[in-house]
């Protein structure tokens, strides 16, 4: 049996998030997430690959899913609602993912993109995948938030930078760097090239 | 211009920047629908131009923004001979302030020097205004708002270039364009639509490629030489594979406009814009008394 329950083309990843689940992945599949997901972009990869770590009971970080993200937030009474919430480019967290991925035993890493070698090698190594987000999707993405759980170092990052704690239902990704070494970026890259220069033959002098 | 002009002004740019943030226009919602029921059942590509088509639904239910990077705001605009035109960039500027407050623009514009954002879009290059007097007495009020993913990927090649093996005439050109399209892979938010310019330098020569944006996805350029080559570019750039979000696929450019600039002898630029899917442009004509008259999108 798959150990992934697959509905209208979309594996379905559940918590809790494992290593055996994320490894039954592969480059190309459709993914619905339902659970934890945990924000964070430039500052807190900054921060994190400096050595610090938010508590535990406020924040727990060990085999979790980091989603670079900066989301438009907005409280309404005691409650945040997330009103935009699309991914944003992920190479720039290149020179810390691969140290946190292995820190903090990360299952996946969401964004937009693609990452480079490091963490496709970190991907394989520790069992992680990357999850690539349909960019620009911010309001199909944000109405896949279910509620908004809390947020840690509002103050130090400022809100697009903080660790926001979202719930998700069926939050839609595509596998672009699986546990198994492949990346799809890679692949399309390298045969795009190959096209481009029959084209260019193709043209002529 | 007096009060209620001024109001009307204000009240009428707010509503195009709304519109603009949060409505894809027809013409390029068609297009990315055709590329929709191109891409193959099941597919990833498919997958991710149903999430497209599903946001542009949404957001416009919803007047919210379609993409968070509402981008750079660039207008361009014509306004009638005997308008004041200090006082109209402080209603374009008065109008954004606004709009950033109702959350059709995010917070956005950040300086380059201290890194301190703004907070209201407004600073030295913010907004990009491109302004023109003439005779009429209405005005004619076009905006775009241009992300930074797409924009990081535009290019600009200077010819001969031996690295794509582009000469110093149009199939040249054209090598360049398709180069510029493969290094951008998927990192501009495609299915992408292309702005070029052949020649000018590399000022205007970037600002002319931005401004092919203001056409329709469907038009036809009047040189047929640059109609044959939009059409080859667009043709060739979707046989790559690269596809939606470079998950591979058939939906890579959904169109290419080109125009052309006299150039020195010396120089022979080509300059790449890219647009990403999200492709937010608007434009209205408004009265003398500046109501709103009619959507040009
Ligand atoms: S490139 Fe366009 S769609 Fe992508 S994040 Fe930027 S503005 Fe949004």
């Amino acid at each position: 049996m798959a150990v992934l329950e697959n509905v209208g083309g979309a594996f379905q990843l559940t918590e809790p998030f494992t290593e055996e689940k994320v490894r039954s992945l592969k480059v190309g599949d459709m993914v619905e997430i339902s659970g934890m997901l945990l924000t964070g972009r430039d500052a807190v990869h900054k921060w994190l690959s400096d050595g610090n770590e938010p508590p535990k009971a406020e924040v727990n970080l060990q085999n979790s899913i980091i989603y670079h993200c900066g989301p438009v937030m907005m409280k309404k009474g005691k409650n945040w609602i997330a009103t935009a919430a699309g991914p944003t480019t992920s190479i720039r967290e290149e020179p810390y993912q691969a140290k946190i991925i292995e820190r903090f035993g990360l299952k996946a890493v969401i964004g937009k993109g693609g990452m480079g070698e490091k963490t496709r090698e970190a991907c394989q190594k520790f069992g992680c995948v990357y999850l690539h987000a349909v960019g620009g999707a911010a309001q199909v993405l944000a109405e896949r938030i279910k509620s908004v759980e809390g947020v840690y170092g509002l103050d130090t990052f400022g809100s697009p930078e903080a660790i926001w704690k979202l719930k998700v239902e069926r939050f839609p990704v595509v596998v672009t760097i699986d546990a198994h070494g492949n990346s799809l970026h890679k692949v399309v890259e390298a045969e795009s090239a190959e096209k481009l220069k029959s084209v260019v033959e193709k043209i002529g002098k | 211009m007096n009060k209620t002009l001024q109001k009307n002004l204000h009240d009428s740019l707010v509503e195009v920047i709304r519109k603009t943030s949060a409505e894809l226009p027809n013409d390029v919602f068609e297009s990315i629908e055709s590329g929709r029921k191109q891409e193959q059942e099941g597919s990833s590509a498919k997958y991710a131009m149903n999430i497209i088509c599903d946001n542009v639904e949404i957001a416009k239910r919803k007047s919210q923004p379609l993409c968070q990077d509402t981008g750079t705001v660039l207008f361009y605009i014509h306004f009638p001979m005997k308008t004041d035109y200090e006082l109209l960039q402080k209603l374009i500027k008065k109008a954004i302030v606004s709009a950033t407050k109702k959350g059709y623009l995010r917070q956005n514009s950040v300086d380059s020097i201290t890194g301190k954002n703004s907070g209201n879009n407004i600073g030295p290059g913010a907004p990009v205004i491109h302004a023109e007097p003439w005779k009429k007495d209405t005005f004619e009020i076009k905006l775009m708002l241009k992300g930074g993913g797409c924009e990081n990927v535009g290019a600009q090649y200077s010819l001969p270039d031996s690295r794509v093996g582009a000469g110093r005439d149009l199939k040249g050109v054209e090598k360049c364009i398709l180069d510029a399209v493969q290094n951008a892979q998927g990192k501009g938010c495609g299915p992408g639509i292309l702005g070029v310019c052949i020649g000018g330098d590399r000022g205007t020569g970037y600002a002319a490629s931005k401004e092919q944006f203001l056409r329709k996805i469907t038009d036809k350029n009047k040189n047929p030489e640059l109609a044959k080559m939009e059409e080859s570019v667009t043709r060739e750039a979707n046989t790559l594979g690269i596809g939606p979000m470079g998950f591979g696929g058939k939906t890579t450019l959904l169109a290419t406009k080109i125009t052309a600039l006299n150039r020195v002898p010396a120089s022979f630029f080509v300059s790449v814009s890219y647009m990403c899917w999200a492709f937010r442009r608007q434009g209205a004509v408004m009265s003398p008394k500046g109501e709103i008259k009619k959507w040009l999108y």
